[in-house]
């Protein structure tokens, strides 16, 4: 009987404290930067689970377009494996875009560039970085603000001109016995970058 | 006299029982494989001790064994942490750019749920199968079609219960060599190559500390989507507005950057779960450490109660009888 007794007691305290704490859980207030129609669609099919996080919350807001050209241009440079410059403010950005070499200036029109082999150079007053891109996008806002996404990127002093002959021959050689259209492509990439590599330390 | 007498059998027993042992001992140094030194020493009264050292060591050893397990989480964690920060950056220009639509509204919906391969991981891979699931609620209605693309042995174990239909494919092995973007852009390709896809929805665990993953979903639309929206004055930001450079034509470029975009979000998730992964390993077999030694605590206190309540009744025994004997 008091094993009964001490069950009936847990089971009515454990469902007290189960109305109370849904009386006391407020809803939790949406996040800066959360797209509150996804929230409301979430919240329609479930109330336990918490909706995800969406990466417009992680990141920091970018400033809107000024009124007047700004004289400097931010320049973000980003690589898989890390963020080679962040908001660095420089006069102007050389990028290889497919149609050809592209010079960014402060107040440039809005573009998005898709990249070809070849040289990035960012001028900040006399100095000149330049770095080879393999390729990549190239993406200009009107707030002046340019982002360059790239798959691989070395600084061009890293680059060896001697394997750079080789590879060259290597892969013309390549390209003149290839037989599918795959070897043939791949034959024609590779002697596309290593001329270009060619052309960027020449040049 | 009959008392005098039971205290003599009982004396006689217990020297039987002192005997026994030592019959047993020699037994163990003429058979060293019995393992009975613990038998030796206490006697039969020794069953319940024995028992509770069993159980013991058994603790102990899984103690060992789960340090051992956080110490490498906590090794391989420091290595992967600096690569997901450094590749942080990569999907924020796409954002930056096309804006985040995660309330889009499209027939053909594909859910990329990303899992860890090895389980003893905390409850991280049960928060990324409830979120697509609920996500496949939410996506789901007259004329739509939602399909998942599971990485990971365990998403792909819970998934496979009730979702069978649905699942599209399945990866694993991910994690096996450490991961670069080649391997993720070439699994991506493979991705969009079998799936057919108005917005791709990426389900992952992002790592924020050693104790705290907060579950993450990127949506990444197909160009054509993304044309739609942008001309609908939608939430891609005003893409419109954006001159193509790129001599092709402007659908072609979408593609490509569609495609880009999808395998950098890719690359940046694999990691950020990788990550989380190794947190959510490294606390739960701290936990899990912390309670065996709590438990050994438990047992050794149970151990020695028995040990000594055992040597009391011989001993109690013992001056019974020899008072017996004597008065």
């Amino acid at each position: 009987m008091l094993r009964h007794a001490a069950h009936r007691l847990a089971s009515r305290a454990a469902a007290g404290s189960i109305s109370r704490r849904a009386l006391a859980t407020a809803p939790a207030p949406a996040e800066a930067g959360e797209d509150p129609a996804f929230v409301e669609a979430w919240k329609k099919v479930t109330n336990i689970i918490d909706p995800p996080q969406t990466p417009m919350s992680a990141m920091k807001p970018r400033p809107p377009t000024p009124a007047s050209i700004p004289s400097k241009l931010t320049v973000n440079f980003v690589l898989p494996y890390k963020s080679e410059i962040t908001n660095k403010e420089v006069d102007m950005v050389m990028v290889p875009a497919t149609t050809g070499l592209m010079g960014v200036l402060p107040g440039h029109v809005s573009t998005i560039a898709e990249l070809k082999p070849g040289v990035l150079s960012v001028h900040e007053g006399n100095d000149v970085t330049k770095y080879f891109v393999s390729s990549g996008f190239a993406f200009i806002h009107a707030n002046s603000i340019t982002d360059v996404v790239a798959v691989e990127a070395v600084p061009l002093e890293q680059i060896d001109p001697n394997l750079v002959q080789k590879g060259l021959a290597e892969f013309t050689a390549k390209l003149g016995s290839a037989s599918t259209d795959l070897e043939k492509a791949e034959a024609q990439i590779g002697v596309d970058v290593h001329s270009a590599l060619n052309a960027a330390l020449t040049g | 006299m009959a008392m005098a007498a039971a205290a003599v059998l009982r004396r006689r027993g217990s020297q039987a029982l002192l005997s026994a042992p030592s019959q047993v001992a020699s037994m163990g140094a003429r058979y060293p494989a019995v393992p009975q030194p613990e038998i030796a020493i206490l006697g039969a009264r020794s069953v319940s001790t024995q028992i509770v050292r069993t159980r013991m060591k058994s603790v102990k050893n899984i103690q060992k064994i789960t340090k051992a397990m956080k110490m490498v989480a906590a090794s391989k964690l420091r290595a992967v942490q600096t690569r997901t920060e450094n590749s942080r950056g990569l999907w924020q220009p796409f954002t930056a750019l096309l804006g985040d639509a995660p309330s889009v509204d499209v027939k053909k919906n594909v859910i990329v749920a990303i899992t860890s391969d090895k389980g003893l991981c905390g409850g991280i891979n049960s928060t990324s199968v409830k979120v697509s699931k609920a996500l496949l609620k939410m996506t789901s209605g007259p004329e739509k079609e939602t399909k998942y693309v599971i990485l990971g042995e365990k998403g792909k174990v819970q998934l496979i219960r009730d979702s069978r239909k649905h699942i599209e494919m399945t990866v694993s092995e991910l994690q096996k060599n450490p991961i670069n973007y080649t391997q993720v852009a070439v699994l991506a390709d493979d991705i969009l190559k079998n799936v057919e896809y108005d917005a791709i929805r990426v389900v992952f665990n992002k790592f924020q500390s050693v104790i705290s993953f907060q579950p993450t979903m990127a949506t990444i639309l197909s160009p054509e989507v993304m044309e739609k929206e942008s001309e609908s004055g939608g939430k891609v930001g005003d893409l419109d507005s954006y001159e193509i450079e790129g001599g092709e034509t402007k659908s072609e470029i979408l593609q490509n950057l569609t495609e880009f975009q999808f395998s950098c979000v890719m690359y940046n998730a694999v990691l950020e779960n990788g990550c989380s992964e190794l947190g959510a390993r490294m606390s739960a077999m701290d936990s899990s450490s912390r309670n065996a030694g709590e438990m050994l605590d438990r047992l050794t206190l149970t151990y020695n109660r028995t040990r000594q309540a055992s040597i009391t009744t011989e001993l109690t025994e013992i001056i019974s009888g020899a008072s017996a004997l004597e008065g």
